[in-house]
C-alpha cells in the first residue's frame, strides 16, 4: 500500500484543484482533458509496462469510444447508461478483433501491426461522411445522465472524469497485482520461462489488451463529451505516439507516472502553443527527443516501479 | 473499367511500388543491420523533395537540382545520424520510436516554417516531359516511365552491391548477426554509418524523383513512411529481396484498389455509397493484406533472421 | 521393471543436412535418476528441447505418463507434470525468489484468470513456493529480487521453480553448469534428496556428479544413443570409452 500514496496524492490534488484557484472555466476544461488522457495513458501503461506490448495504435481505442458517442448521437440515443457501455464495448471489441492477430506477433512486428490497425481505423473514420468525415462531427450537447444535463456543468464533469480516472487506476493497479497480472508481468520478462512452467502467454496478453481497449473506449467517451466534437485526427498515429510519450514522460513511477505524464503533456501543449505560437511543435519535437535520451530512469523505471505495485 | 485504364493504373501502381522500394530498402537495411526503428525515414524522403524544389528554384534546372539535392540529402541524413540517431542504437524500440517521432514533428514543422504550408512546384525536366504511346490509344507520361526505369536500375544496382560485393556481404552478415560481425573485427560503427547514409540517400533520391509529380508539402513523407513500414513487415525485416517484392505488391494493391474498389462496390450499392465504401475499403486493403500475411507468416515473407 | 514415465520412441530431427537427433529411443522409470552424457555438440540440449516441446520432431514419438504428448505445446506438457530447468539460467529477474516459485505453483493451482485479488498474499501459493525454496536451501533468500542473487543461488532457484510445479518428471539441463566445487557439492546433495519424490532425467558434463547420482546412464554422440546401462556397465563399455570417457579419464 506504501507504493499507492503517490497515486492517491495526485487524485486528491486533482479533487481539490477547483477549490484552490483552478476553478475557472478554461482551467477546468484543461484539467478534465488532462484527466481523460490520464485514463488513456494508464490503460496504455497497463499493456506497455505490464505486458511489454508497445502499441502504436492506442488512439484507435479512444477513437472507437468517441465515435460510438457520435454514431449514437446521430441516431438520437444520448443516455449515458446506454452510450457509456457501448463506448467501452466498442473499444474492447476493436481490441479483441485486432488483438487476436496482433498478439501473435512480437517486438517491432507488433508495433507495426498496431500502427496498421490504427491507420485502418483512421481511414474508416475519415471516410464516414455521415459522421463528418475529415471535418469531424459536432455534438450539440453532452451525454445525458438519466435525462438530466448533469455533465454540462463543468464542475460536475471534472469530478466525473476524476472518478473515472480513479476507477481506471484502481482497476489497473489490482489487475497488475493479481494472479493474471503476475503471469502478464512474468511473460514480459521471460516468455520462455512462463511457458516452461505451464502458461500459454497468448491468452493473458490478449485479455490485457482487451482491458486496455475497454478503458480506452471509456477515455474516448469522455473525450467526445469534453470537446463536444470528434474528428478523425483523434485516431491519428501522431496521437498514438503522443499517448506513448505520456506514458514515458511520467518517468519513475508506476501507473501514477502515466497520470503525471498525461497532465504534464496537456499543460505543456497548452503552454507551448501560447508561448511559441503556431510552430510550437518545433520546440516540442526536440523536447521529446531530449526526454527520451535523458529520462533514462523514466523508461527503465517503469517496469521496476510496476514491480513495486504488487508488493502493496 | 477499360483495359487501358487498368493498364495505366497498373503502371502507376508499379511506379508507386518503385518509389516505395527506394524508401523501404534503406529502412529495412537500417532495421536489419542496426535493429533501429527509424520513423524519421519519411522526412528523409520529404527533405529530398524540398531540397530539389529549393535548388530548382535557385538554378532553374531540374538536372542541376538533382545533382545538388542528392549530396545535400546525404549530408542532412548524416547530420541527423550524428545528432540524434547514434545515441539510440543501444536503446529499446520504444525509445527509438518516440525519439524519431520527435524528429518528424520538428522537421515537418521546420519545413512549414521555412517554406510555408502551401505545396511547392518543381518543374518537370524538358527532356522527360510529354507522353509516349505504349499501346494503341494509350499514352503514358514519359517521366513516370523514367521513374520506373531509374528505380529498376537502382534496384538492380542495389542487388549487385548487396549480393556480389564485399561491402554487401558485410551488410548481409550484419543483418543476420550484427554482434558476430563486430566480433570478427569489422568496424561496426563505420558499417552502420555507411548503411544509414546509403539508405538516407535512396530515400532522398525517391523524394527528388517524386517532386515534379507529387505535391511537395509538409508531412508528405508520413503516409509513405507508413506504407514503407508495411512493406518491410510484409517483405521480412532486413531483406532487400523481400522489400522489392512487397513494395511492388503494396504499390499495385494501393493503386489498383483505389480505382477498382468503388466500381466493385457499385455491384452492391448505389453510386454515392459505393464511392464512400469503396474509398474506405481501398485505404484499408493493404493493412488487411498485411494482417493476413502476418497471421500466416509472423516474420514476413522472406525473413532474414532464423 | 515399472511402467516408464517418459518413453521416447525413435526421435529424429535434422537441421538442413545436419542430423541432430538420430533415432533416439530411451525411457525413464519413476524414482530413477537417468543421466544423459555425451561430448559437446552431441545434441543433448536439443533432445531436452524436443522432449519438452520447444522443438518439433521430424519423426518419432514422446510418451509421458502413458500418453502421447508429441504434438502438445510446451505449456501443455508442463501442466502434465514435465518440469524443466535450463542450462542458461532462465528466471524472472524482476520477481523475488519467492514470487518466481509462486508463479510456478500458480500454474498448477487453478485458474490464473483472476483479476482482483492480490496474488502475493495468497497462502495457497506462497506456502508450496516456500517449501520449494527450502528444498533447495534458498528459503532464507525468499524476498531477494531474483536478479540480485549470486550465480549459484540462481541455479538453485532454477531448480526450485521446476520443483514448485509439483512435477512427475524433472528434466535438468546441466544444473551444475558454472558452479564451483562448493556449490557442486551442495547441488549434488539436493539432487540426491529429490530422487525419492521425482523421476529425473539429468543432462550433465560433470562425471563425478553423474557417477554419484545416476541409476542409469545413456550416452549420446552426434545425436545417436550409443549405449544405455547402469554406472558400472557404462564405465566398462568400450565404445563409450573410445568416444567420450577417454578424454575425461584424467578429470
Amino acid at each position: 500500500m506504501r507504493a499507492d500514496w503517490p497515486a492517491i496524492g495526485i487524485l486528491a490534488v486533482l479533487a481539490a484543484a477547483p477549490f484552490v484557484g483552478f476553478g475557472e472555466g478554461h482551467m477546468l476544461t484543461l484539467l478534465s482533458r488532462g484527466m481523460i488522457f490520464g485514463i488513456a495513458a494508464v490503460s496504455l501503461a497497463l499493456i506497455v509496462g505490464g505486458a511489454g506490448l508497445v502499441s502504436l495504435g492506442h488512439a484507435a481505442m479512444l477513437g472507437f469510444g468517441a465515435y460510438a458517442v457520435v454514431i449514437l448521437d446521430k441516431a438520437g440515443v444520448t443516455q449515458a447508461h446506454v452510450v457509456l457501455p457501448v463506448a467501452i464495448a466498442a473499444g474492447a471489441g476493436f481490441a479483441l478483433l485486432t488483438g487476436v492477430i496482433a498478439i501473435r506477433t512480437a517486438g517491432v512486428h507488433f508495433i507495426m501491426i498496431t500502427l496498421a490497425f490504427g491507420q485502418m481505423a483512421f481511414f474508416t473514420a475519415a471516410s464516414l461522411s455521415a459522421y463528418g468525415g475529415d471535418d469531424g462531427y459536432t455534438l450539440y450537447g453532452r451525454t445525458e445522465v438519466f435525462g438530466t444535463r448533469f455533465l454540462e456543468n463543468r464542475l460536475n464533469f471534472h469530478f466525473i472524469c476524476l472518478g473515472a480516472l480513479a476507477l481506471t487506476w484502481l482497476v489497473c493497479r489490482l489487475v497488475l497485482a493479481s494472479r493474471f497480472g503476475r503471469v502478464l508481468r512474468a511473460a514480459r520478462e521471460n516468455d520462455l520461462r512462463v511457458q516452461a512452467v505451464g502458461f500459454a502467454p497468448y491468452g493473458y496478453r490478449l485479455a490485457g489488451y482487451v482491458i486496455a481497449g475497454g478503458l480506452g473506449g471509456l477515455a474516448g467517451f469522455l473525450l467526445a463529451n469534453s470537446a463536444e466534437f470528434v474528428a478523425p485526427a483523434y485516431v491519428s498515429w501522431q496521437r498514438s505516439g503522443e499517448l506513448l510519450f505520456m506514458v514515458i514522460l511520467g518517468g519513475l513511477g508506476g501507473l501514477h507516472g502515466a497520470i503525471l505524464g498525461a497532465l504534464a503533456f496537456i499543460f505543456l501543449e497548452e503552454y507551448l502553443a501560447h508561448a511559441v505560437g503556431e510552430h510550437w511543435r518545433m520546440v516540442f519535437g526536440p523536447l521529446l527527443i531530449l526526454s527520451v535520451l535523458f529520462l533514462r530512469g523514466g523508461l527503465a523505471g517503469l517496469p521496476m516501479s510496476l514491480r513495486g505495485l504488487r508488493r502493496g | 473499367m477499360s483495359i487501358t485504364l487498368l493498364l495505366v493504373q497498373g503502371l502507376n501502381g508499379l511506379q508507386l511500388g518503385i518509389l516505395l522500394f527506394l524508401i523501404a530498402a534503406g529502412l529495412t537495411l537500417v532495421f536489419g543491420v542496426m535493429d533501429f526503428i527509424n520513423l524519421a525515414h519519411g522526412v528523409q524522403y520529404m527533405l529530398g523533395a524540398y531540397l530539389a524544389a529549393a535548388f530548382a528554384a535557385w538554378t532553374g534546372s531540374f538536372w542541376l537540382a538533382l545533382l545538388c539535392a542528392l549530396p545535400a540529402a546525404l549530408a542532412f541524413g548524416l547530420l541527423l545520424e550524428w545528432l540524434v540517431f547514434r545515441h539510440l542504437y543501444d536503446r529499446d524500440h520504444l525509445s527509438q520510436v518516440l525519439a524519431t517521432f520527435g524528429v518528424i514533428l520538428f522537421l515537418n514543422q521546420g519545413v512549414k516554417l521555412l517554406w510555408g504550408a502551401a505545396p511547392l512546384q518543381v518543374p518537370m525536366p524538358q527532356l522527360l516531359s510529354g507522353g509516349v504511346e505504349i499501346m494503341s490509344g494509350l499514352r503514358y507520361p514519359v517521366y513516370r516511365l523514367a521513374i520506373l526505369g531509374t528505380g529498376l536500375a537502382t534496384a538492380a544496382l542495389l542487388w549487385l552491391v548487396v549480393e556480389r560485393t564485399r561491402l554487401g556481404m558485410l551488410v548481409r552478415a550484419g543483418a543476420t548477426n550484427a554482434p558476430m560481425v563486430a566480433a570478427l573485427g569489422v568496424d561496426i560503427r563505420r558499417l552502420f554509418m555507411a548503411v544509414f547514409g546509403f539508405g538516407a540517400m535512396l530515400a532522398g533520391f525517391a523524394g527528388v524523383m517524386a517532386a515534379p509529380i507529387l505535391s511537395v508539402e509538409p508531412g508528405m513523407g508520413d503516409n509513405l513512411l507508413i506504407l514503407a513500414f508495411v512493406v518491410i513487415v510484409i517483405g521480412g525485416i532486413g531483406s532487400i529481396r523481400g522489400a522489392f517484392i512487397a513494395a511492388i505488391m503494396v504499390g499495385l494493391i494501393e493503386t489498383l484498389g483505389k480505382s477498382l474498389m468503388p466500381d466493385l462496390m457499385r455491384l452492391f450499392m448505389d453510386a454515392s455509397a459505393a464511392r464512400q465504401t469503396g474509398a474506405a475499403l481501398a485505404s484499408m486493403l493493404i493493412y488487411i493484406a498485411m494482417a493476413a500475411i502476418l497471421a500466416v507468416r509472423p516474420a514476413g515473407l522472406f525473413p532474414v533472421r532464423g | 521393471m515399472a511402467e516408464p514415465l517418459l518413453d521416447l520412441r525413435a526421435l529424429r530431427k535434422a537441421f538442413g543436412g545436419l542430423q541432430v537427433t538420430d533415432g533416439v529411443t530411451l525411457d525413464v522409470v519413476p524414482g530413477e535418476i537417468h543421466a544423459i552424457i555425451g561430448p559437446n555438440g552431441a545434441g543433448k540440449t536439443t533432445l531436452i528441447n524436443e522432449i519438452t516441446g520447444r522443438l518439433s520432431l521430424d519423426s518419432g514419438q514422446v510418451f509421458f505418463a502413458g500418453q502421447d504428448v508429441t504434438h502438445l505445446s510446451m505449456a501443455a506438457r508442463a501442466r502434465r507434470g514435465l518440469a524443466r530447468s535450463f542450462q542458461i539460467t532462465s528466471i524472472i529477474p524482476g520477481f523475488s525468489a519467492l514470487e518466481n516459485a509462486a508463479l510456478a505453483v500458480q500454474a498448477r493451482s487453478g485458474s490464473s484468470f483472476r483479476f482482483f485479488r492480490p496474488a502475493s498474499s495468497e497462502t495457497l501459493l506462497n506456502k508450496p513456493a516456500l517449501e520449494a525454496l527450502e528444498a533447495v536451501g534458498l528459503a532464507h533468500r525468499a524476498a531477494v529480487p531474483a536478479g540480485a542473487l549470486s550465480h549459484g543461488e540462481k541455479r538453485q532457484l532454477e531448480l526450485a521453480i521446476a520443483i514448485a510445479t509439483a512435477p512427475k518428471l524433472l528434466l535438468l539441463d546441466e544444473p551444475l553448469a558454472g558452479s564451483g566445487p562448493e556449490e557442486t557439492e551442495r547441488l549434488i546433495g539436493i539432487l540426491r534428496g529429490l530422487k525419492s519424490r521425482y523421476a529425473i532425467l539429468l543432462v550433465e558434463h560433470d562425471m563425478q556428479a553423474v557417477f554419484a547420482l545416476a541409476d542409469r546412464i545413456s550416452v549420446l554422440v552426434y545425436g545417436r544413443l550409443i549405449a544405455t546401462g547402469d554406472v558400472a556397465a557404462i564405465r566398462e563399455d568400450a565404445a563409450v570409452r573410445a568416444a567420450y570417457l577417454g578424454e575425461d579419464e584424467a578429470a
